[in-house]
Parts: C-alpha cells; sequence; structure tokens
C-alpha cells in the first residue's frame, strides 16, 4: 500500500472491482479495498441476472455460472402460473445464476491484473478533506490506521455505505425503502428451470419469495419483505413456514441475510472527489431487487468519468457530474419507472394480484420482457393500473 | 448501548446499518457496532431479517 492514489474504490463488489478495472485501464493508479478477508463472501444476493446485461462486461466462465435458467416464471397468490422473458425462437437460456463468492472474486482479480492494488481486510473509517474536496480516506488493515490520499474516493460499500454519509450524502433508508431477505440454499429438490417468482401478501407482504435453480437438486429459495412490513413478521419465519408448507424435503446447506434497497433514485451520488456506485447509490431495481448489472454499469460510467477527471485535473463536482447525468439518463430511467410500478403493486391485495394474473388468460407472455409485459398488464387492466398511465 | 444485538442470530448483513438515520451502527467483518449517537428509534431492529437486534429500554 502506497500513501497516495489517483483513485481508491471502498468495497469490492461487482460495482467497485468494474470502477476499479476501468480506471486502472484507463492508466490510472487505483487502490481497491475489501474489508471482508474474503472478496465475494459473504454472499447476500438471490443470484439471479439476465445474460445480456451481463455480457457486456464479462465473458461467461463457467466457473461462475451456478446454472443456467430459460425465464421466469410468476405465482400468484391462488398459484395461477405465468412464464415470462424467454427466448423462444432459440430457445436459448436468458439468465444465470452466479456463483457469486466466485463472481466477485473473479472480478476483483481482473481488477488487479489490469493494474489496480487490491487490499483485503481493510476498511475505510473516514474521509480525508481539503478546501472543501474530499481528499482521501482513514482506513484500518489489521488493526492498524493509515491515511492514503486520492484525487477521488469511490463508495461502492453497499448496503451498509458509509462513504456518502461521511461525505455529506444523504443515504440514510426509510423502513419502507429497504427489502429484507433471507434466502437458503437448499438440496434434495427439483429446482426446475426458471427463476419463480411468489407473490402476494401470503408470501412475502411487500416483496416477492423466490425459487432460482442453483444447479442439480439445488437451489436458492428466499424471500424479501418491505421492512415497513417487516417487525411483527420476519423474513425468516415466513421462509421457514413456506418450505415447511411447500418444499418438506428440502435441506438447507447454507442460509443468507440481506437487505436490498428500493428506494428509487437518491438525489445525489457525487459531490466533490466522491462518487457512489451500485447499492451504496441505491442503484439496485425497486421492483425486481437485481442490483448486479446496474452496479457495473455504475461502475463503468464511474470509472469513465476518473479518467477523464484526471486528463482536465478537475476532481470537483463540474466533472464527476458527468457520472450523475450519465447513470440518470440510463439506469435511472428503468429504476425510476420500477419505483412508481413497486409503489403501486405493495399496495395491491392477493385478490387484485389474482385478478391481474387472469387477465392474461389466453396471453402468451412467454417472450415478454418486463417492460412489455407490464405494458400488456396495463393495457388488461387500466382501471386497477391507472396510477401507471403516465407510463404506458 | 442501547441498541443490543445478538451476535448468535445477527447474519451481518449490514440492513440495519443502511437504515439508521443517524448513522450510529456500523457493520465491521462480523459484527455490528453501535456508537453513542443511537437514539433508540428502533428502526433497526424492525427491519432486522433475523429479528437479530433489540432497544433496550436503559
Amino acid at each position: 500500500m502506497k500513501d497516495r492514489y489517483d483513485v481508491i474504490v471502498v468495497g469490492a463488489g461487482p460495482g467497485g472491482s468494474i470502477t476499479a478495472k476501468t480506471c486502472a485501464e484507463g492508466g490510472l493508479d487505483v487502490l481497491l479495498i475489501e474489508k471482508r478477508q474474503e472478496i465475494g463472501d459473504p454472499v447476500r444476493c438471490a443470484e439471479g441476472v439476465g445474460k445480456d446485461a451481463l455480457l457486456k462486461h464479462i465473458e461467461p466462465d463457467n466457473k461462475w455460472i451456478a446454472a443456467e435458467v430459460k425465464g421466469s416464471m410468476l405465482i400468484a397468490p391462488d398459484g395461477t402460473e405465468i412464464k415470462m422473458s424467454e427466448d423462444a425462437s432459440s430457445n436459448m437460456k436468458v439468465g444465470y445464476v452466479l456463483e457469486r463468492k466466485i463472481f466477485d472474486r473473479t472480478l476483483a482479480q481482473k481488477a488487479a491484473m489490469a493494474g489496480a492494488e487490491v487490499m483485503v481486510k481493510t476498511r475505510a473509517t473516514g474521509l480525508l478533506r481539503s478546501n472543501g474536496m474530499v481528499t482521501g480516506i482513514n482506513a484500518m488493515y489489521m488493526g492498524e490506521t493509515h491515511e492514503i490520499k486520492a484525487d477521488i474516493v469511490i463508495g461502492a460499500d453497499g448496503i451498509e455505505s458509509k462513504v456518502g454519509r461521511w461525505g455529506g450524502i444523504d443515504t440514510s433508508l426509510k423502513p419502507g425503502d429497504i427489502e429484507t431477505g433471507v434466502q437458503f440454499l437448499v438440496s434434495n429438490i427439483d429446482p426446475g428451470e426458471y427463476n419463480k417468482f411468489y407473490l402476494g401478501e401470503k408470501y412475502a407482504p411487500g416483496g416477492y419469495q423466490w425459487i432460482f435453480p442453483k444447479g442439480e437438486h439445488t437451489a436458492n429459495v428466499g424471500l424479501g419483505i418491505l421492512g415497513s412490513k417487516s417487525g411483527n413478521v420476519r423474513a425468516i419465519s415466513l421462509l421457514h413456514r413456506f418450505l415447511e408448507i411447500n418444499m418438506p424435503q428440502a435441506k438447507i446447506v447454507e442460509m443468507v441475510v440481506g437487505g436490498v434497497p428500493v428506494s428509487g433514485p437518491i438525489k445525489q451520488t457525487v459531490t466533490n472527489g466522491l462518487i457512489l456506485v451500485g447499492d451504496a447509490a441505491r442503484q439496485s431495481d425497486p421492483l425486481t431487487g437485481g442490483g448486479i448489472t446496474n452496479a457495473m454499469d455504475a461502475g463503468k460510467m464511474a470509472g469513465e468519468v476518473c479518467i477523464k477527471a484526471k486528463e482536465r485535473g478537475d476532481y470537483s463536482v463540474k466533472t464527476l457530474k458527468e457520472y450523475e447525468d450519465g447513470w440518470r439518463a440510463t439506469i435511472g430511467k428503468e429504476i425510476s419507472r420500477s419505483l412508481k410500478v413497486k409503489n403501486l403493486f405493495i399496495r395491491l391485495s392477493d385478490e387484485q394480484l389474482n385478478q391481474l394474473a387472469h387477465s392474461l388468460d389466453g396471453v402468451d407472455a412467454r417472450t415478454m420482457e418486463l417492460p412489455k409485459f407490464l405494458a400488456v398488464l396495463f393495457r388488461k387492466n387500466p382501471k386497477l393500473l391507472w396510477e401507471l398511465r403516465s407510463l404506458y | 448501548m442501547v441498541v443490543e444485538v445478538n451476535r448468535f442470530k445477527c447474519g451481518y448483513c449490514g440492513a440495519c446499518v443502511g437504515v439508521c438515520p443517524v448513522g450510529a451502527l456500523e457493520l465491521m467483518e462480523t459484527w455490528i457496532e453501535v456508537d453513542d449517537s443511537c437514539t433508540r428509534c428502533g428502526v433497526c431492529a424492525k427491519i432486522c431479517p433475523v429479528g437479530a437486534l433489540e432497544v433496550k429500554k436503559k
């Protein structure tokens, strides 16, 4: 470790590693720190990801692909099944279920191979500042504190992000802005070929329950509930109940817990000398909870803006705002749409969800991606979904 | 300390840190620390997926 870098990236998840890799490839001197001793572990993710969105960033590798899925299956409270997001023409598998422990480490390795320095078991404990600029971090490695300077600090420090708060950006989530989840990796089951989403209060109030295939006889079975609905019920007790009723033969071989931001875009993700990326910037999708590829897209944009900033010698908001504008114009649009849909869906009763499912009788949704699917759903149910009229 | 974390339940996921309105919580590697700025609002305890946090009455 040196005492100065062009860029310090706090957090070696997908967003942080892509930022570090992009910066390093552009010739910047980069430090990527991870507070855990193992990158990618413990997992806090259901690990499902769309192929197209992922393959913009990385070549597929069986080391980190646990399973491939044909599409998604929505299950209404009364059991009505709707298949979607398939590629019916070629019968290609459209999604991966990842092995995040390997995937995240692979991305960090790619950042390292591009020239970034990587430090694990290293935690940021505060920001250095000078003349209204963030100028580096205080870090702790193996109990020893260090001051490390940088022109730009990237906060890619996840749901529990502190970097933004230290920089004066309020990233705190209200109970209605977070999905609180538990997942078991289970064995001794038939995982099927689809990512399954069980909707309704009976499964997961304000969220959904999922089964994602993870390979032979194995799946990620989990659920997330809206934080505002948590307290009297807990995600973990609902999940135990689901398993007892629906998968009594399942054997639990791993447990995962975690929170997913569903606040939608926050007001500010840059300040002088500071950029937030991924869950730290609350860039996960409020409807699906998916955050991997959004974080990677944002990381790429952040890295590119860091390179520009270095060329100009300007690390102020004036240059860094190009990142802010960039992500809002791309992933931000989808996140905003998803927020509107989520805000309506969390208020629907199980009966109304059943009604929506039945409205698709005779509709072949199999090849529809989510935006198209929602548009069709709106056309069939204008009254119930009237609130979404500006979107469709 | 006004929020007690049951380490035997806690899965150190950091969800509680994300919702703390005053930034009183911190996720170290495998445990949560609570500092003096805690206002005992209880949001962390409410949203914990496994119910590992409890607000103490002082």
